[in-house]
């Protein structure tokens, strides 16, 4: 019998009487009247099918009435990734469904509409550790095309495992006079206290916003109080669950959107840093990545044969997380020197994250700078790998390819660090 | 009066919340303690959200476009962690939990599921800060027998505890505090089979037994909540939430079938009238412009009114012990922070005839109709809350509604809520569904307290006791108490179960507050009583002062009472007596005795054994005789 049949199950002198629910084990799971779903073991349980699965009876959606093309208002788009700031909860079978039509997210956001007219559009429906370099080409294209088609904001509904690196890549294949604006949330969306309304209302104010830049939207703190705005190649997650997981590493956020729940049209923009305004770039798009490049960490006793493997797999380009101030071994020294001399760039940076990478001070920096490495400066290094990929993209020349690392190009790269 | 429960058509159930005493919390490591508020560590604040249909009829209609809830203050503890801040996903369901759960479901007779699925069941006030009860269904199906038959239990859940509310202020914000939040309960649900008052408040004291004989529930205020339905013919269900004393339970009950007689009665009246409820409210304000009713002012000097056509003197008709029809409806008027005030009570707080005569006079009122009014500061706030009060006059001809109410002191209840639709329940797929094995619930099974029918028995056999006596204080919360004395001290079983049943319940009929006693001092008056420091007459009196005086020891009881007696003291008295009585023992002979105890026990009853005192006196007119004999 298929899930969604209703049954009658008879054991022990019990009847049971519910629907039935799919299962992860040979259990039978019914999902009784009072709303409980229930485990039984099959022995000597007597199945009796009551009413056949009927699709019609199905919780039918209330059609909520949805703000669409009000007067006024900015064109905002929503390109959704599979990070999902919706969810509709049918509890008749308890089954939780993602939303992704416009519709469906202003039917549950309705805030959404009194920021600006919504057009939404599903890019791609994966799990955000299923993420790759070519989803990040792909999706800057479609950005690209939909700010060139005169989007006000561009929103990009991610899951938030790797938000930072797309955030990091979009930020150097880009360069837009909008603001693109990544958000997702980090407790679920079919909760009443998920925090997806509130940092999607906050990212729509963000979009409208005078920042033309791509940026990560999303709590401040644990408190539904404000949301952050962190650049796209600073931000990190930091935290597995916590609302407040995303944090700017390295520099203030650029700035917070004070939330009021009782009037959105009120959420106000407060910037905390220099940023980029609306207007000042000219569209453009430079989506190529080199994508055969690797992040190694490197940990005590390492052997630098995992840099030999992954030259000889045909990688490019390798970014380092040393230790402290950009250490490895000093027995990986030979290799990094030979790899690098046969063109194969290795950046450096830190898995403190905080602080900037400087190999001057310690004789083995000292010796890496002799081998060639390159020093990552303050990037995360997540960061330093994406850019490595676009930087590869762009040139083989070892000095250039040194020389565009070490060159901020989408603020990635702090020239001074304040007391955090 | 007494209800003929038979004749109303009584069915009433219980739903009892237990709080379980476990090491730590259903979903997270954190202990089940209840803190100082002031102990704090740190606040956030949240919104929940909610489709419509989930925000519920009062709040839908109260905030018609709003979609996001009131703010709710969470306050948080070192005792606390990010589970209870829906800062990280539930831990697997407790274990000692379940297996508590487990014990409990088997000691009532309950069919056990294979299979525990945790579900979120939402609730949007802020209790849970995810805006969802994480609850299993452990057991259905089971039973437990009071004097008056068999009473089904239709349910077992485990599930957490809510957050406390710990204040509402006045910008709209709820305060709950963290520490409960996540302590694991079970809630057991009986099938209406309840019959009489009685009957009810037996099936919560045995199911409150079965609790605790587990000896892993907690114990003291707050750890148990009980909610009683109950429906008559004729009338409609009515849930009866937080009741907090068990000896409460009955008049509870009974108040609430007087109420819905009540309201039929006046249903009835009021159609008979051809009562009318106007929907049409009018201000009222200039009326009082100048008035001398305090309450007015304070309000805020706005006043609106409506006219109840042919609702005089029902508004005015009790319905239970401190609350009138005009309660009921000032309940809802509550609901909008406004009081309501009528005609069938005025003139009264301030407001004159004259004003009276003028509201009349507005709505061409009859001195058949009833004029209710509602004092604010805004016209909104009145519209409101007259709406919801002329809203529910008009229910009052159609029949009595269901609904939600909340238990108050004096065993009647008011208004809370109307009755929850079916609960809005979906996977909780955080936490793994947990197989029972059989063989856990054979090893649970073989270690369970003892039932009370065996309990019953072994009475009977091990300590003599007859069938009544038995079944009293086998059935009574008092049983572990009794076998402890009994064990300890040499003193007749028999009188030991009839002080701890009958001897107690007659005395708490006079009032006297038996709860004020502690064990101990039980303890101490059998063990007394064994080393013949007083008679056995006396323990009603020593409990009653004890009962008053609760930090008193029972050794101070027997001197304040003058109970204690040296037996010397006895000795010289029936010496006394005997000499002065020599003539009457000769003529009587060993008769004589029967009559001399009197003498004796109108000294001594209470301090010391009747039948010590009988047997003394014995010897000494046996002696007297003997010695006599002789001459
Ligand atoms: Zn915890």
């Amino acid at each position: 019998m298929e899930p969604g049949t209703r049954v009658r199950i008879k054991k022990n002198n019990v009847t049971y009487e519910g629907i039935l629910m799919p299962s992860a084990t040979d259990n039978i799971v019914l999902k009784l009247d009072n709303g409980y779903n229930v485990g039984l073991r099959p022995e000597n349980a007597v199945v009796e099918q009551i009413e056949s699965y009927n699709s019609e009876i199905k919780e039918q959606p209330v059609i909520e009435e949805v703000m669409t093309g009000r007067e006024g208002l900015p064109q905002l788009t929503i390109l959704s990734t599979g990070g999902t700031i919706a969810s509709r909860v049918d509890y008749r079978t308890g089954a939780v469904s993602p939303q992704f039509s416009t519709h469906d997210i202003l039917a549950a956001i309705p805030e959404l509409g009194e920021i600006a007219n919504i057009s939404g559009r599903v890019i791609y429906s994966i799990l955000s550790e299923n993420m790759r370099a070519s989803y990040w080409q792909k999706l800057a294209r479609e950005i690209y095309n939909e700010i060139n088609n005169g989007a006000y904001g561009v929103i990009v509904t991610h899951g938030t495992d790797t938000m930072g690196y797309t955030a990091s890549a979009l930020s150097f294949m880009i360069r837009t006079p909008v603001p693109v604006v990544l958000v997702g949330s980090q407790r679920s969306s079919d909760r009443p206290s998920s925090d997806a309304a509130m940092n999607a209302i906050c990212a729509a104010r963000v979009a409208c916003s005078d920042l033309a830049e791509v940026v990560v939207v999303m709590h401040g703190t644990t408190s539904d109080d404000f949301c952050y705005i962190h650049r796209g190649t600073k931000v990190r997650k930091m935290h597995t669950s916590a609302r407040n997981a995303f944090q700017s590493v390295n520099s203030a956020p650029i700035g917070k959107v004070d939330y009021t729940a009782s009037d959105v049209t009120k959420l106000s923009v407060e910037f905390m840093s220099e940023h980029a305004h609306r207007g000042d770039n000219k569209l453009e798009l430079h989506a190529e990545l080199e994508e055969r490049c690797a992040l190694v960490k490197f940990y005590p006793g390492a052997t630098a044969d995992i840099i030999d493997y992954l030259v000889e797999r045909g990688n490019r380009g390798i970014v380092l997380e040393g230790t402290g101030l950009g250490h490895v071994s000093a027995d990986w020294i030979p290799t990094l020197e030979r790899v690098i001399r046969d063109g194969i760039p290795v950046v450096m940076t830190s898995q403190c994250l905080y602080g900037t990478v400087c190999d001057r001070v310690y004789d083995t920096g000292r010796d890496l700078i002799r081998a060639g490495v390159i020093e990552g400066m303050d990037m995360l290094p997540e960061t330093a790998l994406v850019k490595l990929m676009w930087v590869l993209a762009q040139t083989s020349d070892m000095d250039e390819v040194k020389r565009l690392m070490q060159t901020n190009v989408a603020g990635e790269i702090t020239a001074r660090r304040a007391n955090l | 009066m007494a209800i003929d429960y038979a004749r109303v058509g009584l069915r009433a159930g219980l739903e009892i919340h237990q709080q379980l005493d476990t090491g730590t919390k259903l979903f997270c490591k954190c202990p089940t303690v209840l803190r100082d508020k002031k102990d704090a560590r740190y606040s956030f604040i949240r919104y929940l959200r909610a489709s419509k249909s989930e925000l519920g009829e009062v709040d839908a209609a109260a905030r018609a476009e709003a979609r996001y809830s009131r703010t709710f203050i969470y306050k948080a503890y070192d005792t606390t962690c990010l589970v209870e801040n829906d800062e990280e996903p539930p831990g697997e369901l407790n274990p000692e939990a379940i297996d508590i759960a487990l014990e409990i479901a088997l000691m009532l007779n309950m069919n056990i599921v294979d299979e525990i699925h945790t579900m979120r069941k939402i609730v949007i006030d802020g209790s849970n800060t995810c805006g969802f009860q994480r609850t299993a269904l452990i057991a259905t199906d089971g039973w437990l027998t009071t004097e008056e038959g068999r009473v089904r239990v239709d349910s077992l859940c485990l599930e957490e505890d809510a957050a406390q509310k710990i204040e509402e202020r006045a910008d709209g914000s709820v305060v709950y505090s963290l520490d409960r939040l996540g302590i694991p309960l079970v809630e057991i649900g009986t099938a209406p089979d309840i019959r009489t008052a009685d009957q009810a408040r037996n099936v919560a004291e045995q199911l409150g037994m079965i609790l605790r004989s587990t000896g892993k529930v907690k114990r003291g205020l707050g750890t148990i909540r009980q909610d009683i339905n109950i429906s008559i013919d004729g009338g409609a269900r009515v849930e009866i939430k937080g009741v907090q004393n068990l000896r409460l339970i009955g008049t509870i009950v009974d108040n609430e079938i007087t109420r819905q007689l009540k309201l039929m009665e006046l249903m009835h009246e009021l159609n008979n009238r051809g009562g009318r409820v106007e929907h049409r409210i009018v201000d009222l304000s200039d009326i009082f412009r100048d008035t001398a009713s305090r309450v007015i002012r304070r309000a805020g000097g706005l006043v609106y009114g409506a006219c109840l056509r042919g609702f005089a003197g029902i508004l005015g008709t009790e319905l239970q012990p401190g609350r009138r029809f005009g309660s009921e409806l000032a309940d809802f008027a509550a609901r909008y922070g406004t009081g309501l005030m009528h005609t069938d009570e005025l003139p009264a707080y301030g407001i004159t005839s004259a004003e009276i005569a003028r509201m009349r006079s507005v709505f061409g009122a009859s001195e058949s109709d009833c004029i209710v009014i509602v004092a604010a500061d805004t016209r909104s706030r009145a519209e409101n809350a007259l709406n919801e009060v002329l809203n529910r006059a008009e229910e009052a001809m159609r029949g009595i509604p269901k609904e939600t109410r909340r238990a108050l002191p004096n065993g009647s209840s008011a208004y809370m809520r109307p009755l929850p639709g079916a609960a809005r329940m979906y996977p909780e797929t955080d936490v793994p569904p947990v197989e029972i094995d059989p063989l856990r619930l054979k090893d649970l099974s073989s270690r369970l307290p003892e039932t009370f029918e065996h309990r019953i028995g072994r009475y009977k056999r091990q300590f003599g006791l007859n069938d009544e006596l038995a079944t009293k204080i086998g059935r009574s919360s008092n049983y572990e108490l009794f076998e402890a004395i009994v064990r300890a001290y040499k003193v007749a079983p028999t009188l030991v179960a009839r002080t701890l049943t009958d001897t107690m319940v007659e005395l708490t009929r006079e009032g006297v507050e038996l709860e004020n006693l502690t064990g101990q001092q039980i303890h101490d008056i059998f063990r007394l009583l064994a080393a013949n420091e007083f008679g056995k007459e006396a323990i009603p009196e020593i409990l009653r002062y004890i009962a008053n005086k609760p930090d008193q020891t029972v050794e101070r009881a027997i001197e304040e009472l003058g109970l204690r007696t040296s037996m010397a003291d006895v000795e010289r008295f029936i010496e006394d007596t005997v000499a002065s009585k020599r003539d009457f023992i000769f003529e009587k002979g060993e008769r004589a005795v029967g009559p001399l105890m009197g003498i004796v026990m109108r000294e001594f009853r209470g301090k010391v054994d009747g039948k010590k005192l009988n047997s003394m006196l014995k010897t000494k007119v046996l002696e007297l005789l003997e010695a006599n004999k002789g001459d």
